[in-house]
């Protein structure tokens, strides 16, 4: 059963009355099916229509979109299965909130990592709503070290409302484990791509997400903190999170308009939910691209580069 | 037979948990309430004579404690935000940090300086918690990158004083990559071999715990200063449940392996003094 938006009204609608066409057609056996392609150019029409309209909140929406495809199911349809996932920070556990390892597209090898949600209630839990703890952190960094030192690029996939807020996660040193993240990312001699492919919340975030580009899919979010939360903290009150969303200009736009990430990813029409196969293709193609790019620097101007990236973000008035 | 009987003799409330104290001559102890003069106050570095509690103090207070004879050279002195996303809640940004402004006298939430403690030569960055509490937006990355890059230029030891509750909302993204802009500077100074001392201070949470102030080649507190990546409020709503005693103290996150040592304020000059005199000699 498919789940629609509040705002994706019109689409359920059409969708129903299309499954409702197609059976009348089956029975009836009918050769005429003029009212179905209709229905199904509507149904097009409507989406471009409602998409090219979201509200930043609405967007927000869509980055959480339970349909939506996550990291796992990137990296399997981008390597076509050719993937070993790998555990363990070596340390504490197997975070299950961060997940990686090696995988290939088109024969060439990359690491992947990136933070995990759960695709139905029970999976949710598991992935801990794809919040990592501090080993989920150290994990990613071990991964990065292995593909530093096997030489393979690094792709990253963000998805996640935020670093766990717990109080292991508070004695293992959340902090500490995602500045040291944030730091040896900087020192990675290896092109990184880092891809937002639904939240991208704060710190969270960014633990796995200094890199050479940093891509948004077009309706995720990337900001300092939820709109929820900015809003129970500015405004002292849930009711205002519509107004938050809008006022972090925390869109893929907006985003790339205010030059702190370097592109985005088209969705296909209606959103990555409504078809996960362009998603994939879309995205495979962005990383093939942009490793094409990246590999023809040298690593030192790589790491150059993405030093000068990060030290010129900040709007600031010098003073006298 | 009168409504109310003496049962003891005598006042028995001590003078000093009476709460007329006249401000500014007098201070009280947030935690013991003992009073002294504010002299006495500021010749003891703010800290209580009685129970050793460390009041949260200024840049311009922690200068005065690190600084040979309380001099220093300013870096940057005037830098303002830029309020690059013209930012309302309930208040536009802009009137916020206009009040700031003038209700501290400070342009934004850490000053930066050069000048010697204990005859060597250290730049020192110090956050500002009275300044939207201490949080860091745009400014406060360029000023400590600018800081490091003058450390790198001068190759002096960079201490950073750290007292935030972390990243600030207003600038929304421009903040949360500060972060990744003050640590893209470390690895630089850190390429240089120029030590790096963080201090960590009452309190230091959020964005600023999950950047440099955890990147020192020594992380060091002061006692008894909240330090955490998530507030308490927070982590209490996460686990339903009371949070244990002493729960991201600066003794707390020295035990669990984030801190190098907990240090007074009256040890701290001499202390960063002997660090560097080890490093260097």
């Amino acid at each position: 059963m498919a789940v629609y938006l509040e705002f994706e009204k019109p689409i359920q609608e059409l969708q129903e009355q299309l499954e409702n066409q197609k059976q009348v057609k089956e029975k009836s056996k009918l050769k005429s099916d003029d009212s179905i392609k209709e229905l199904e150019q509507r149904l097009i029409e409507t989406k471009k229509e409602i998409y090219a309209g979201l509200s930043p909140w609405q967007k927000v929406q869509v980055s959480r979109h339970p349909e939506r495809p996550y990291t796992l199911a990137y990296i399997n349809a981008i390597t076509g299965g050719d993937f070993i996932e790998l555990h363990g920070d070596r340390g504490v556990r197997d975070d299950k909130a961060m997940v990686g390892g090696f995988g290939s597209i088109d024969g060439k090898t990359f690491m992947f990592v990136g933070q995990q949600k759960g695709i139905n209630t029970k999976m949710r839990q598991y992935r801990n709503f794809g919040m990592a703890n501090p080993e989920g952190y150290r994990k990613a960094l071990r991964l990065f070290r292995l593909a530093e030192k096997f030489n393979k690029p690094i792709v990253c996939f963000i998805d996640t409302p935020g670093a766990f807020p717990g109080l292991e996660a508070e004695e293992r040193g959340q902090g500490e484990a995602i500045a040291r993240n944030i730091y040896e990312m900087f020192n990675l001699k290896v092109p990184v791509i880092a891809i937002v492919i639904g939240e991208g919340a704060s710190g969270g975030a960014l633990g796995i997400g200094v890199a050479d580009k940093v891509l948004m899919m077009e309706y995720t979010w990337y900001s300092v903190i939820s709109p929820e939360s900015c809003s129970s903290i500015l405004w002292r009150s849930w009711d205002y999170k519509e107004i938050a969303a809008d006022a972090l200009k925390l869109t893929s736009d907006n985003m790339l308009g205010n030059g702190l990430i370097d592109g985005i990813i088209k969705e296909p029409i209606g959103g990555a939910h409504s078809n996960h196969v362009e998603a994939f293709e879309s995205v495979k193609a962005e990383i093939i691209k942009q490793y094409d790019s990246l590999k023809r620097l040298k690593p030192e101007v790589r790491v150059n580069n993405r030093i000068e990236k990060y030290s010129s973000m900040g709007v600031f008035v010098e003073g006298d | 037979m009168g409504w109310f009987k003496r049962m003891t003799e005598g006042i028995r409330t001590p003078t000093t948990e009476k709460k007329e104290t006249p401000e500014g001559l007098w201070y009280k102890c947030r935690s013991c309430n003992h009073v002294v003069s504010s002299e006495e106050h500021a010749n003891s570095l703010w800290v209580c004579e009685k129970c050793a509690y460390h009041e949260r103090i200024s840049s311009l207070q922690y200068f005065q404690v690190l600084f040979d004879n309380n001099r220093y050279t300013e870096i940057n002195p005037h830098m303002i935000s830029g309020d690059p996303l013209s930012f309302e809640d309930t208040k536009k940004y802009a009137d916020r940090l206009q009040a700031s402004i003038r209700k501290t006298g400070l342009h934004d939430a850490v000053r930066t300086a050069a000048g010697n403690v204990n005859r060597k030569k250290v730049v020192v960055a110090c956050m500002d918690f009275q300044f939207i509490g201490g949080s860091m937006g745009s400014v406060v990355g360029e000023k400590i990158a600018r800081a490091i890059d003058y450390a790198i230029e001068h190759n002096s030891p960079f201490i950073l004083i750290s007292k935030s509750g972390g990243a600030r909302m207003m600038e929304a993204a421009f903040s949360l990559m500060q972060m990744a802009k003050t640590s893209a500077k470390l690895t630089q100074l850190s390429e240089k071999k120029i030590p790096y001392i963080s201090m960590l201070t009452d309190p230091t949470t959020g964005g600023v715990t999950a950047s440099f102030a955890m990147l020192g080649d020594v992380n060091i507190a002061e006692p008894g200063a909240l330090i955490g990546f998530a507030g308490p409020r927070v982590v209490k709503e996460t686990i339903g449940k009371e949070l244990p005693e002493g729960f991201q103290t600066s003794e707390f996150v020295l035990e669990h392996g984030f801190l190098d040592f907990i240090v007074d304020r009256k040890n701290l000059k001499e202390r960063i003094g002997q660090f560097l005199s080890l490093i260097k000699n």
